[in-house]
């Protein structure tokens, strides 16, 4: 597509979504962008009165509409607080898409999205290459933290302090598994997502400990795809259908209760996005995705609502202060905030500290990050703040990607925090490994 | 875009904070009322109270219309540019200079946002009352210019009984300063009063002074639901006739009641025709006391139940009803138009009743709620402005509400102002003579007319 024409078309698509916003202004107080910056085209108001304007074709350039879309983190803060109810995610995802569709996809983005995380085998061994050899570029910085930067610096880093890849990712020292219900009665897939498998695997052990031990049966299938999100907030919907069509495959006719992930983006992905938005796929995959979106859930709302693992416990009182970050797609998302309090909780060795703002947002937003690293870090910096003012020693949350921008705040302060997912500290009461 | 225009205001505020790209001006081109957009010129973003000042100043040397703007929240359109004008954005001016506790006063810049400076104050164990609807996001500046109002204004009055004094800047970009940090003060003229609701059009604010109050020590809230819609206007009557002030005194008609049931499922009575939510506060023996009179009173007159709240939680309950308001009835139709006509309270069923049937003759949905205690109600006009036949009849409504508003010895605004949208309407209520001579005051003001041209007197 090249035409303005379409492109106009497409808008009026979703004429109805935009025409919802009654420009009340409200998301003003929540978007952690505009908090930042104070722009009109920067929060959710701004931006769906320009794509007003572009669809009454009273804009003519449609380039400086898609560099304010872009400039979103896509966490969601403007829908959870809209008093009309905008489905402002929904209208910014579809606008990426179309608009992508009219100027293309960068190179660089076409190359990472279609040459290489469309095709989940290629994609894992590519990082299992790079996992062995990163040492030579980059050193460690902060053993508590666990970061790294560049030895040399580069333009690509910016000065990054980022989580090294894992020495071996988790598909690779976890065989497939497919048991069968034990004493719980319950069975779950367990979609472990990229970062986690590639960067935090750790994460996933915890959450297949807690299985376990728990006599949840696990089906965990390998050359699981990537949730498609990196590709579809950059309106790549070709690239998105692929891999959720791919996953599909995987997940759309196992027999289980709950599909679990320990990433929140995942969760809200698979739950939420794909049966709005994997509109080129048959009908009946679509069907089969609708019907898989209740049984999504976040590893830590599974635990306590399903297997009320904390069911009668006492709050810890512990010596370690712990304090925890509600990642925006889960909190804002999914509406999960206490079930990740209430496994921290079910450690006594911790005792959970609030931080002010504990739901605003840490300004990772999946690529915003790598676009605008720059407001990212002003964003996070307040994140980091909080955190640190509340004197924990670790901080809690329940996103790697949170997990990933996080640790860069802190490792650049030269603060000494550990990050950990809530089933990690859950995890270390059971007995065994 | 004219270069030359930008590079004048980027050597004022900087090249940053001049926004004058296409979809900048769009950007800033409407503002929450239901009104088309008009272009400006570019939009600027000082952030020193200097650069502002030389803002103003340029635009009156070159003869541009200025509009002042902080959040954008303008129900009236007060904040919709001239076309080809300049907007300044008060949002970089953002700094509380002084929170005084001995002295219970405050000191802000204009673009400080309302619900932040009442945190503020709240932590220092004081009170700044005023709270309009969108106070979340409003600012000081702009509840100053447009005098807001809020659900306390019965007990605690409005924004105007708050400001103290102000420094402002002239249209020369000269500083102005009326008023003092003192309870008492009559040195000069009462030049803060007059900018208390002038919207823009006399002067731009730079730092304005705020009485703050101490809180209450105790509230109680609590509902009455009615089958009769008489009732719980004698209800009102009745309260205040026993001389008790409520801190908020709610109302909302059975539509709302309807929606906000569906949309929030807070357990109200869908057979309701009315529904009072009531809240004193003071000290607490007196709280206790005048609670259980409401009550009483509620009982008498004729309330088909009452719940009082036992606990915050329970308060909270009773309030989330109250706040669900207007994001329920947003959500029926894709316009929403939000009017505040306002009448003396002993009007309410007679304005009610109108509003009845101005729905009925012109077929559109109505949902009202709004400040019973102080006659200061919100007609909510659900509609679709793409629907141009309906959208007709919705503006031959809006014209018949304020006709009957005035009708009953109201006003044509309670707390939105005036702006582009209700200007036509002001003859109606003030007279020529009260326009002519705010005109004159305003020529003399600012001669070549760039300060936010056609708000409230029009032209």
């Amino acid at each position: 597509m090249s035409e303005m024409r379409e492109l106009v078309g497409l808008l009026k698509q979703i004429d109805d979504q935009l025409v919802a916003c009654m420009r009340c202004g409200m998301c003003q107080a929540v978007c952690p962008l505009y908090g930042e910056t104070g722009l009109e085209g920067h929060v959710a108001r701004g931006k769906i009165a320009l794509l007003e304007c572009l669809a009454d074709e009273v804009i003519k350039d449609p380039a400086g509409v898609k560099e304010r879309l872009d400039a979103c983190l896509l966490c969601g803060s403007c829908q959870a607080n809209c008093p009309s109810g905008v489905k402002a995610l929904d209208i910014f995802l579809k606008a990426r898409a179309f608009l992508t569709g009219y100027y293309g996809l960068p190179p660089v983005k076409r190359a990472i999205f279609r040459g290489l995380l469309k095709n989940p085998r290629l994609f894992d061994s590519v990082m299992s290459i790079a996992a062995k050899f990163q040492g030579i570029f980059t050193r460690p910085v902060n053993d508590m933290v666990g970061s790294s930067c560049a030895r040399v610096f580069s333009n690509l880093l910016e000065g990054r302090h980022f989580a090294p890849l894992a020495g071996t990712p988790l598909h690779a020292t976890q065989a497939e598994r497919d048991t069968p219900r034990g004493p719980s009665g319950l069975k779950v897939a367990f979609f472990y997502g990229c970062v986690v498998d590639k960067m935090f695997p750790r994460i996933g052990e915890a959450v297949l400990k807690v299985c376990d031990h728990h006599g949840v049966g696990v089906y965990m299938p390998h050359g699981q795809a990537c949730c498609g999100i990196p590709a579809l907030s950059s309106g790549d919907r070709d690239t998105f259908e692929t891999l959720v069509a791919a996953n599909m495959k995987l997940f759309g006719d196992q027999d289980f209760d709950v599909l679990v992930t320990p990433c929140a983006t995942c969760t809200s992905t698979i739950k939420k996005i794909w049966p709005l938005m994997a509109e080129g796929l048959p009908e009946s995959v679509r069907f089969k995705i609708r019907e898989l979106a209740p049984k999504v859930k976040d590893v830590s709302a599974f635990l306590v609502q399903d297997l009320k693992v904390t069911d009668g416990l006492a709050a810890g009182g512990g010596d370690i202060a712990v304090t925890y970050h509600d990642p925006c797609h889960l909190k804002k998302s999914l509406g999960v905030s206490a079930e990740p309090r209430a496994l921290l909780a079910a450690n006594p060795r911790f005792r959970l500290v609030e931080m002010e703002g504990a739901d605003s947002c840490c300004g990772s937003g999946g690529s915003f990050t790598l676009q605008h690293y720059d407001l990212s870090k002003r964003i996070g910096k307040r994140k980091r703040d909080n955190i640190v003012a509340t004197g924990a020693s670790v901080v809690a949350t329940s996103c790697p990607a949170c997990m990933l921008q996080i640790g860069d705040m802190l490792s650049q302060a030269g603060d000494r925090l550990a990050i950990r997912h809530p089933v990690e500290i859950y995890a270390e009461t059971l007995a065994g490994r | 875009m004219d270069n030359h225009l930008s590079q004048k205001f980027e050597e004022i505020v900087g090249k940053e904070n001049v926004l004058a790209s296409e979809v900048d001006r769009h950007s800033y081109a409407y503002d929450a009322a239901v009104l088309p957009p008009k272009l400006p010129a570019l939009a600027v973003r000082p952030e020193t109270p200097e650069a502002l000042g030389r803002v103003v100043a340029a635009c009156n040397e070159l003869g541009l219309p200025l509009t002042v703007r902080g959040s954008g929240t303008n129900l009236s359109g007060g904040t919709i540019p001239s076309p080809g004008g300049v907007v300044a954005l008060t949002g970089a001016l953002n700094k509380i200079v002084e929170i005084n506790e001995a002295d219970m006063y405050a000191v802000v810049q204009t673009g400080v946002v309302t619900a932040k400076f009442a945190a503020e104050v709240a932590k220092r164990g004081l009170f700044y009352p005023p709270d309009p609807g969108s106070q979340a996001v409003s600012t000081i500046g702009g509840n100053v210019a447009e005098n807001a109002g809020g659900l306390r204004g019965l007990k605690y009055g409005v924004t105007k009984d708050y400001v103290m004094g102000m420094s402002l800047y002239d249209v020369d970009g000269e500083l102005v300063k009326t008023g003092s940090r003192t309870v008492k003060c009559v040195t000069g003229m009462n030049l803060h009063g007059l900018m208390v609701g002038s919207e823009g059009t006399l002067g731009v604010f730079n730092e304005i002074i705020l009485k703050l109050v101490p809180p209450p020590k105790a509230s109680k809230a609590m509902m009455a639901i009615f089958d009769d819609l008489l009732k719980a206007s004698e209800t009102v009557a009745a309260i205040i006739a026993a001389k008790i002030v409520p801190a908020t005194l709610e109302y909302m008609d059975d539509f709302t009641i309807k929606t906000v049931e569906d949309f929030a499922h807070a357990g109200l009575p869908t057979d309701a025709k009315a529904l009072l939510l009531i809240e004193v506060d003071g000290h607490p023996a007196q709280v206790e006391e005048e609670a259980a009179e409401v009550e009483a009173i509620c009982k008498r007159v004729g309330a088909t139940r009452i719940h009082v709240a036992k606990d915050a939680a329970e308060r909270n309950k009773v309030w989330e009803a109250r706040r669900a308001a207007l994001s329920a009835l947003a959500r029926v139709r894709p316009t929403t138009v939000l009017e505040d006509a306002t009448v003396p309270r002993s009007q309410i069923p007679a304005m009610v009743g109108a509003l009845e049937k101005i729905a009925a003759k012109y077929r559109l949905t109505i949902g009202t709620f709004g400040h019973a205690g102080d006659g200061n109600l919100h007609p909510t006009i659900l509609t679709d402005k793409r629907d141009h036949e309906e959208f007709k009849r919705v503006e031959a409504a809006i014209d018949e509400i304020f006709d009957v508003a005035l009708g009953l010895g109201g006003t044509l605004s309670g707390e939105h102002g005036i702006g582009t949208a209700k200007s036509k309407y002001m003859a109606k209520e003030v007279g020529m003579g009260s326009i002519l001579y705010a005109r004159k005051l305003k020529k003399a003001l600012d001669p070549k007319g760039i300060l936010n041209p056609g708000k409230i007197t029009g032209e």
